[in-house]
């Protein structure tokens, strides 16, 4: 998460020269034209030559692999002496979870070779081989490089993944893998209709991050109604801590904890029809009520000074450190502060607080989805090979290892027995257990990115909860782009099935 | 002596601009046919479209802003940016009281070592200095909200960024704090080959710092300060303001659009939406602007020759 920092070089020859030229003689009208020349393409080539390097030249795929033997060992056929090429995120998660499942993968079929590597650069690697038409046969389309998932499906280049969701799953060859995941991430694959575009192999669960240590010496226990919410936030503000900070640059951190609880104020509907950018969505009274509650921290002073100017790392930190109680954010907060959070922080995440009793969903219901999308393109050469080598790492062992490897639940529902939690990792499965099914999974982020982050998230929520314009003014101006969207006719629209 | 003559120069000039067609000719107009198409950029698939992103990019506010903004970045940075070097390079290299026994133009005490840190910023990489920005504008413990309260303004603890009055001016703050070191150096070395007589017959005539400026300097100087402006035109238009605002600012390009540029609008449709064909569009207007720009500089900038 948070923001890419992409950068090219300058160029930057051409107009050293320039300096010790100034000493003219004769033939300067020649002299003048070609500078002036070579300035005028200086210019322009920065400008528009860039994006042409990644032109499109047509091609075909270079045809699918034979269809191996289906045995017991071997439900999906894979052919078992072709190559299967894995180009793998390397993020927070790090490689060494794949390159482990790919050992396995290599020991199914000792006689095919892996082809893996890991990189940041997923768009920059992986678009011009779409391109081409020939891309790897498994990615991890992940990080600030993603590739739209919208624009990948729109334009077919994706395989279904069906035939992996029904076939037997790798530990118990009477449960199909799609019984062995955890709630939403089937769906969650799926745009439109049935076909599954996508694996998510990471299990995220959203929420309100505090420590538990700080909440105790204010004699608090975490806030049920917005009520105690204020008064925890007026003990701690006695104290000289604030009650909240978040990502104030990246603002589209505070739907984490702000959307599940207009899921529970407002019932599933009202984040449903959010998602299918309904006319008037937004201007449902529960989220009226959610950006009121909201607005009043930043009115009554409970939100940590200067938070609008902070970046993911900085209000992360500003909260380590204590200056500030709650905080909207994401499982994998853990691991990316694991440096600033002290050894007694006792971290713990809740589900978000929600308005009084009359809430439509009880207290406790969370927002949790998958992450770390997995993609089988359609044109790859070996799609059976790529989704067996998904179908070993939703076995019990391969999530367990990313499990104590990296701090981060899987899609495979289990997979936590025997192995040591860490605090916020604990936290989190006692939140889904409390949840129950009352796991809510907004789409808007996966959906509409740009609708998501840059317009509700900073133009909208940001400069609501910086104080520069009311909740009502956030919520019309919020609808207004959401409507845009849906008339946006380049975008492709999703439903909830 | 003619024969062969025309052999040779076709022999030097073919390979630049073979190359220049291939590298920079051929992607341009590749970039205008594909700004007519639905060209995802994520597929090989495409259509031809018409007019329609360029009717699309008439109605979006998001690419108005983006252009206001770039054309803000293109006369403000190198206005100030120039100004500021031109100052400082007459300081160090004319500006100087005269001392005894000394040479009759010389700069202001210690020049030397003003000359060299001048240029400091210039070695490290524009994204390293926008980070260490990032980090200064912090408005919970950053440099310049601590030195505030350190001097008992703790009334004063602006957003920087955070504010989308504030966030444009701060971004070009941190460009003409990295790019200025550049042309002190760059017209400090003009100002070197101004011949000295020159000075001296001012000076004897009675003329004080601002006439030698105004009359001598900048007259002599004006083709490198024709040259800095186009240099600092393509930096504000294109890369250099492109890094700042995507490391730096909210969002990146906010908050609330107050720092989108046209560089960082084409990378965000083209690599975060989906939308190339609509990024080259984009791409194809900022070709416009920036040739304008060269154009309007270049011919602003004619003046006559003088030759000394």
């Amino acid at each position: 998460m948070g923001s890419p920092s992409e950068y090219n070089g300058s160029d930057r020859e051409g107009f050293e020269k320039s300096g010790s030229e100034q000493n003219g003689d004769a033939g300067v009208g020649r002299r003048d034209v070609i500078r002036r020349a070579a300035a005028l393409g200086l210019i322009s080539f920065p400008a528009t030559g860039f994006l042409a390097a990644c032109a499109s030249s047509g091609g075909g795929g270079e045809g699918k692999a034979k269809a191996g033997k289906k045995t017991a060992q071997n439900p999906l056929a894979v052919n078992e002496t072709t190559q299967m090429e894995f180009v793998l995120f390397d993020g927070g998660f790090g490689k060494e979870y794949a390159e482990d499942a790919v050992k396995i993968y290599e020991k199914s079929f000792p006689r095919a070779k892996v082809k893996f590597s890991a990189t940041q650069k997923i768009q920059s690697t992986l678009q011009p081989r779409f391109n081409q038409g020939t891309p790897p046969d498994l990615i991890d389309n992940s990080g600030a490089e993603q590739m739209d998932m919208g624009v990948l499906v729109g334009k077919d280049q994706l395989a279904d993944l069906t035939p992996l969701l029904d076939a037997p799953s790798y530990d118990d060859p009477k449960r199909r893998v799609r019984d062995t995941l955890r709630p939403g991430i089937v769906e969650m694959g799926q745009f439109d209709g049935a076909p599954v575009w996508i694996m998510y192999y990471a299990y995220t669960v959203y929420g309100v991050w505090y420590s538990q240590k700080a909440l105790d010496s204010l004699d608090a226990t975490y806030p049920q109604t917005w009520d105690e919410m204020l008064a925890v936030c007026a003990k701690a503000k006695k104290k000289g801590m604030a009650g909240w900070t978040y990502a104030g640059k990246y603002p589209y951190y505070l739907p984490f904890s702000l959307y599940p609880m207009i899921g529970k104020v407002g019932g599933r509907e009202v984040l449903d029809a959010i998602d299918n950018l309904e006319p008037n969505a937004w201007r449902h009274p529960a989220v009226k009520a959610c950006f009121d509650a909201y607005y009043e921290l930043y009115q009554k002073g409970y939100v940590l000074r200067g938070t609008p100017g902070l970046d993911h790392i900085q209000s992360q930190t500003a909260w380590a450190e204590g200056k500030a109680l709650f905080l909207p954010n994401g499982s994998w907060v853990e691991n990316e502060s694991a440096n600033v959070i002290p050894q007694d922080f006792d971290l713990a995440v809740s589900a978000p607080t929600g308005i009084d009793s009359s809430d439509k969903m009880p207290f406790g219901t969370v927002w949790a989805s998958g992450g770390e999308p997995f993609i089988v393109p359609a044109k790859a050469t070996n799609t059976a090979g790529a989704m067996e080598q998904l179908r070993i790492m939703l076995g019990e062992a391969s999530s367990k290892n990313f499990t104590s490897k990296v701090k981060s639940l899987t899609a495979y529902n289990g997979g936590t027995d025997g192995i040591t939690l860490t605090p916020g990792l604990k936290s989190g499965v006692a939140a889904l257990d409390k949840a129950g099914s009352n796991v809510v999974n907004p789409r808007l982020q996966d959906w509409y990115v740009q609708l998501q982050k840059e317009k509700i998230g900073v133009s909208g929520l940001g400069e609501m909860m910086a104080g520069r314009i009311t909740p009502a003014e956030a919520i019309k101006k919020i609808q207004e782009f959401a409507d845009a969207t849906a008339k946006d006719t380049s975008i492709k629209h999703y439903k909830h099935q | 002596m003619q024969h062969g003559k025309y052999r040779f120069i076709v022999g030097f000039l073919a390979p630049p601009l073979g190359l220049y067609a291939l590298f920079v000719v051929w992607p341009f107009l590749q970039s205008v046919y594909y700004s007519f198409t639905d060209w995802t950029g994520l597929s090989p698939e495409f259509r031809m479209v018409g007019l329609s992103n360029y009717r699309r990019m008439l109605d979006d506010d998001i690419f108005w802003k983006s252009l206001q903004h770039s054309l803000m970045f293109a006369v403000v940075l190198p206005l100030v940016t120039i100004g500021l070097a031109l100052f400082f390079a007459f300081m160090i290299n004319v500006g100087g009281r005269r001392r005894k026994g000394g040479p009759v133009i010389s700069g202001v005490r210690g020049s030397s070592f003003y000359k060299i840190v001048y240029f400091f910023p210039q070695v490290l990489s524009i994204a390293i200095v926008a980070l260490l920005f990032a980090f200064a504008y912090n408005p919970d413990s950053g440099a310049l909200n601590s030195f505030l309260r350190g001097i008992g303004l703790d009334g004063v603890q602006p957003l920087w960024l955070g504010d989308p009055d504030l966030a444009l001016w701060c971004v070009m703050a941190v460009l003409v704090w990295s790019t200025v070191g550049f042309f002190v150096v760059l017209f400090s070395a003009g100002m070197a080959s101004i011949p000295a007589d020159l000075y001296e017959a001012a000076l004897l005539d009675g003329a004080n710092r601002a006439t030698t400026f105004f009359r001598v300097t900048l007259p002599l100087l004006w083709d490198t300060v024709q040259s800095g402006w186009v240099y600092m035109g393509i930096l504000a238009l294109g890369a250099e303001s492109f890094a700042v605002v995507q490391i730096m600012t909210t969002g990146p390009g906010g908050p609330d659009y107050s720092t989108t540029v046209m560089v960082l609008y084409v990378y965000q449709k083209a690599f975060r939406d989906g939308q190339a064909a609509y990024a080259t569009t984009i791409g194809v207007a900022l070709l416009i602007v920036t040739l304008a720009f060269a154009a309007v500089v270049l011919r602003l900038g004619r003046r006559e020759r003088l030759e000394y």
